[in-house]
């Protein structure tokens, strides 16, 4: 049987991380899943975990007046759901939506938080870690923004 | 490659076949040809000049299956005048062609490697024929990878070849649009966030690329992080084509002329020219 030790060491976002961080992190996960249409996470909400998607699709929405719910990027297998239990004051920042039949390992922000503090190479790993993708993220809405398929161009 | 016709300025006579519409602004056009059958040779990446008589002259480029024989297909977006004109023409009206045109995707080069194309909007028809030669021969290539990014779902081209494509073995294609609905179930996010999604073997891949050239310097940015080397790459540059020999200079790229130099480069060719602003 699959430890949760073993499933947060194989996922990509942790891979290459020294053993005894792993037993940490393991100690603030849980299995999840969500039915397709179900919401994970909403805007304005307390952001106190974060998630390892191991399988299914997840929609990030925003919502706006008179243009309803948009999606703006959606996720998968190997990627990371959320990171405003990160960074105070700790909300959720958009919607998050299971497209469909979607499992993966919640991990508890506020344990995380604690033992970041009390280890701060842990803390500098997670944060590099997380930076990557913030820069990846931000890169994408970049190019996104420049709506470059418009016909206009 | 197929040879350029005695007189590259003289039009040959084509029938329009039949005009389908792919997307709610784009259709496809299928030209045969009134005389010269010969003429409707190409390779996968050239172009051709479409004559809408009285009208205008467009260059686009071919998205049929080059060994599909006896016709011309063009994936084409209404946008303005001629290009409204040529998707308006009934079966049986004439459109003059000039061409082909232009230099091809390196397919040869790419024997026994992965061939990974990466389109975005319309890119996806220059690309077309590189696939159909590719799934033709599949035992000369490893794995086909298509990434097609497109600005939203009524916006993508070809939907039921790309899942005809995806069920082919050894073959990955994945969609992804800018923006997507409630009803949309698929990707949402440029098309360089699919990469996330597939395993690249960077010493033995060749890539492909067409579409908005700001999206192709997105998009040799991630390929060079993967471990391509710049030598793998290749894209296709578009310009403003007039006469399509390198007579006029309208296409010019710095040293080159798209029509005649392309528009299929390799990406060390012009990769100093894609960083250099308004050129």
């Amino acid at each position: 049987m699959e430890t949760l030790e073993r499933i947060v060491a194989e996922h990509p976002f942790f891979a290459g991380l020294e053993e005894q961080y792993i037993q940490l992190l393991a100690g603030c996960a849980s299995n999840v899943r969500f039915e397709g249409g179900k919401y994970i996470l909403r805007e304005g909400e307390e952001a106190s975990q974060f998630f390892l998607i191991r399988h299914g699709r997840v929609a990030l929405e925003i919502s706006a007046p008179h243009r309803g719910r948009l999606t703006v990027e959606t996720l998968g297998e190997g990627d990371i759901l959320g990171w405003s239990w990160l960074i105070p004051p700790y909300h959720w920042r958009l919607d998050a939506r299971a497209v469909d039949l979607t499992r993966a390992i919640a991990l508890d922000g506020t344990c995380l938080r604690t033992k970041c503090e009390q280890n701060h190479d842990l803390g500098y790993e997670l944060l590099k870690r997380f930076a990557h993708i913030m820069e990846r993220r931000l890169e994408a809405t970049r190019f996104q923004l420049l709506d470059v398929y418009a016909a206009h161009k | 490659m197929a040879t350029l016709p005695a007189d590259p300025m003289v039009p040959d006579p084509y029938r329009v076949g039949q005009v389908w519409k792919e997307t709610f602004d784009t259709f496809t056009v299928a030209l045969e040809p009134a005389h010269n059958a010969a003429s409707s040779a190409f390779s996968p990446g050239q172009f051709s000049m479409l004559y809408v008589f009285g009208v205008g002259e467009l260059p686009i480029s071919i998205s049929g299956d080059p060994e599909e024989p006896g016709r011309l297909i063009y994936t084409v977006r209404s946008v303005g005048q001629a290009t409204h004109a040529l998707v308006s023409r009934k079966p049986g009206e004439m459109v003059g062609v000039r061409g082909p045109f232009g230099g091809c995707w390196p397919l040869a080069e790419a024997r026994g490697k992965d061939v990974v194309l990466v389109a975005g909007g319309l890119g996806l028809a220059p690309l077309r024929p590189a696939i159909y030669q590719v799934l033709r021969h599949r035992e000369d290539y490893g794995r086909l990878i298509v990434l097609y990014g497109g600005r939203s779902p009524r916006d993508l081209l070809y939907r039921k070849e790309l899942a005809a494509w995806a069920r082919q073995p050894d073959t990955q294609v994945l969609s992804t649009v800018d923006y997507g609905g409630l009803s949309w179930r698929g990707h949402v996010g440029v098309v360089t966030t699919l990469f996330r999604y597939v395993r690249l073997q960077p010493a033995r891949t060749v890539a492909m690329l067409c579409g908005p050239e700001i999206m192709m310097r997105f998009v040799t940015r991630e390929l060079e992080s993967h471990g391509l080397q710049e030598s793998d790459i290749y894209l296709s540059m578009e310009r403003n084509m007039k006469c399509a020999v390198g007579f006029c200079g309208h296409c010019q790229y710095g040293p080159y002329f798209i029509c005649k130099d392309g528009p299929v480069f390799p990406y060390s060719r012009v990769r100093s020219l894609l960083e250099k602003h308004e050129i």
